[in-house]
């Protein structure tokens, strides 16, 4: 097991404040579900397109992350696996699954949870448990 | 007006989501596979992240949800869908795998991609593809 500092661990509670507090402003403000793969899918969609609050969205998602590295001056993470197959096949049953099933661990986790949705609840215990055998069989199995 | 007031908020919110993935590590495809790896060098971190977020969400929603409205919309736009299917367990199961081999959900990888990593790209592009595909497969 990792063992956490105290920096750690605040800024994770922290951290899942400021995802809350964003979650909270689009369902007071625009009545929307803050879930980030229906929010990016309906880009996808011709009659959703032209919609600008999905496009805004997205580039305060972008720049956040941005504002975080510069003004706290946190280090910037490592680069994910450059497995080029790896990176297509997770990609494309990321987005088909998302699509499938609804939503990600933003809409389902966050969002869902919140609602009591047992669609949700389903959905994220899934998601969950299909990680854990995932990782396991990359890296015990697959030597990854 | 009420327009521009609408998207400052939506910008804010998520310019929010953005930096509280970045403070909370969960762009690091690291750190959510160390979540994901329980039978590793297992990292707690992504449990704090969802308590820290549902502690906010689980109190305030239903204050939310007995207005008749939002502020800015003249109705709440909510998935009305109740029925545990298929394809949420198939759609579910699959996103879970996915988010283990790589380490990104769709949040995270959008976010990340200022770090400027074509990996991040290549990981996007895939997503999309993979939803298209499955909105036109499938009804």
């Amino acid at each position: 097991m990792v063992e956490l500092t105290f920096s750690d661990f605040t800024l994770a509670i922290i951290g899942g404040c400021f995802i809350g507090v964003s979650a909270v402003l689009m369902l007071l403000f625009v009545g929307r579900i803050a879930g980030i793969c229906g929010i990016t899918f309906s880009l996808l969609d011709p009659n959703q397109v032209k919609k600008p609050w999905r496009w805004i969205f997205l580039l305060g998602l972008i720049l956040g992350p941005m504002l975080v590295h510069h003004v706290y001056n946190l280090p910037i993470p490592e680069a994910p696996t450059d497995n080029l197959p790896l990176l297509i096949i997770a990609g494309l049953i990321t987005g088909f699954g998302t699509k499938l099933g609804n939503g990600c661990t933003s809409g389902h986790g966050v969002c869902g949870i919140a609602r009591f949705s047992t669609r949700s609840i389903v959905a994220t215990i899934t998601f969950m448990l299909f990680g854990f055998i995932s990782v396991f069989l990359l890296k015990q199995v697959g030597g990854f | 007006m009420t327009k521009l007031a609408e998207y400052l908020i939506v910008l804010l919110a998520g310019l929010l989501f953005g930096i509280g993935l970045a403070l909370s590590g969960m762009n690091d495809t690291k750190i959510v596979q160390g979540f994901l790896d329980i039978f590793g060098l297992w990292d707690s971190r992504l449990i704090f992240v969802m308590l820290g977020a549902l502690i906010v969400t689980i109190v305030v929603f239903p204050l939310i949800l007995k207005r008749k409205q939002p502020l800015f919309d003249s109705s709440f736009h909510l998935p009305t869908f109740i029925k545990i299917d298929r394809k949420l367990v198939i759609g579910s199961a699959m996103f879970g795998i996915g988010w283990g081999l790589v380490g990104y959900c769709p949040g995270p990888a959008i976010a990340s991609i200022s770090y400027g990593y074509c990996q991040t790209i290549v990981f996007i592009v895939s997503m999309l593809a993979g939803a298209f595909i499955c909105s036109k497969t499938t009804d």
